[in-house]
């Protein structure tokens, strides 16, 4: 069975190339425009992984991750931060809040590929 | 930017000169880019013109940055990460096991590049001191490419090195971010040693408990394969572990090694009259 993976930024641009990058890998893609699409999302149907943007509109990724952990969900995503927030205090930030993996864009096929095998989803 | 046959042929016959590896059809297609930035250094107009002052032999530096610049650098942190959790799970503990008298082990990246390989090693060792306290372990990282050995040795990479198969936390714990680049800790580069060294000729020094060769010897002919895997062979003991890279192979490569059916994507060396390694039991000490 396909996994699925909800990727969560407000750049279509960035959408669109993750999600090439993923339906490459076999992934079932969704996506969200911001924190609060990506809760609601979930809430419908949890994903096997989301691929998270840090600064968005209306929730911001890491508000989303605090929002995520606070909800009944039958099972929880594995979160991968997908940010231009390169430093290391962001990066801690993300850990402390529950984040799996952290990738620092620019990122290309190897370095997804990697990361998802990392939290067990490729 | 063309190349003509000719100066393909003097490229290619000059890199396996000098390092055994074969410049392939598959490959053709990285001359123009790699030696561009050759090209551009020494205001070089044609990649032609770059062979025939190479041929010249006036300026054996030119000829000794275009085999670097023909060199394949690519690699990364647990590159393969399956295949890093099997040698670690299995073939570490093995040799955990079979070196609990002496505690020390030695372990030889053959083509390290840029050092990724060599520091994934010395993390795996490190993510568990209380298994390995008291052990003494020596990791030598050897490389053609001074270049590449001597960014090794600085330990430093970029955003995109640092994040292509590095878990974060790792990375958090294992390097100091300093502006763009993330530099290893200085007890992490302590615990490997490089140097320059051709995988023609007489291996480092002393055995090797294991020997990872990983996506190296796919660049060289059959031939030259099988002189390197004698090379190996001759560095290792008896119950040794080769590790290779994911495409690749001994089978139908040499009869110095056989599968190690035990950890998937290693080897073992053979012994004369033996079966296959999973057949041996405990005697493999």
């Amino acid at each position: 069975m396909m996994k699925t993976c909800l990727v969560v930024d407000d750049s279509k641009v960035i959408r669109k190339v993750a999600r090439h990058i993923l339906e490459t890998l076999d992934f079932t893609v969704s996506e969200a425009g911001d924190g609060q699409e990506a809760l609601d999302a979930c809430r419908v149907g949890t994903p096997d992984v989301v691929l998270l943007d840090w600064n968005m509109p209306v929730m911001s990724g890491i508000e989303f991750l605090r929002a995520l952990g606070q909800e009944a969900l039958p099972q929880r995503p594995k979160v991968i931060f997908c940010t231009t927030e390169n430093g290391i205090a962001h990066i801690r930030a993300a850990i402390d809040a529950g984040a799996d993996e952290y990738v620092m864009k620019p990122f290309d096929r190897e370095t997804l590929q990697s990361k998802f095998e990392l939290v067990g989803v490729a | 930017m063309e190349i003509s046959d000719g100066a393909v042929r003097v490229l290619a016959g000059l890199l396996t000169a000098r390092t055994g590896q074969q410049l392939s059809v598959g490959r053709r297609w990285r001359i123009e880019t790699a030696l561009r930035p050759l090209l551009l250094q020494h205001e070089i107009a044609t990649l032609d013109t770059l062979v025939g002052r190479i041929v010249s032999g006036a300026e054996p530096v030119l000829a000794d940055a275009a085999i670097e610049a023909l060199l394949n650098h690519e690699t990364f942190f647990f590159r393969d990460l399956a295949a890093f959790r099997q040698f670690e799970t299995l073939g570490l503990q093995r040799l955990h096991t079979a070196r609990a008298d002496t505690k020390r082990l030695r372990i030889w990246s053959a083509g390290c590049s840029t050092g990724q390989e060599a520091y994934t090693l010395a993390m795996i060792f490190a993510n568990r001191p209380d298994h390995w306290a008291d052990w003494s372990i020596e990791i030598v990282a050897t490389d053609l490419s001074p270049t590449a050995v001597a960014r090794a040795r600085a330990g430093r990479y970029s955003q995109f090195e640092i994040q292509r198969g590095l878990p974060v936390a790792q990375m958090l714990r294992c390097f100091d971010q300093q502006g763009d680049e993330w530099q290893v800790s200085s007890g992490l580069r302590d615990k490997v040693r490089f140097r320059v060294h051709n995988l023609l000729g007489v291996p480092p020094a002393g055995l090797f408990d294991a020997v990872l060769c990983r996506n190296v010897l796919l660049y060289f002919s059959a031939d030259v394969r099988g002189l390197v895997f004698g090379r190996i062979a001759s560095a290792m003991p008896d119950d040794g572990l080769l590790m290779l890279g994911a495409g690749e192979t001994v089978i139908g490569q040499t009869d110095r090694f056989v599968s190690d059916y035990e950890c998937r994507g290693c080897y073992r060396k053979r012994r004369d009259g033996s079966g296959p390694i999973a057949s041996q039991g405990s005697t493999l000490r």
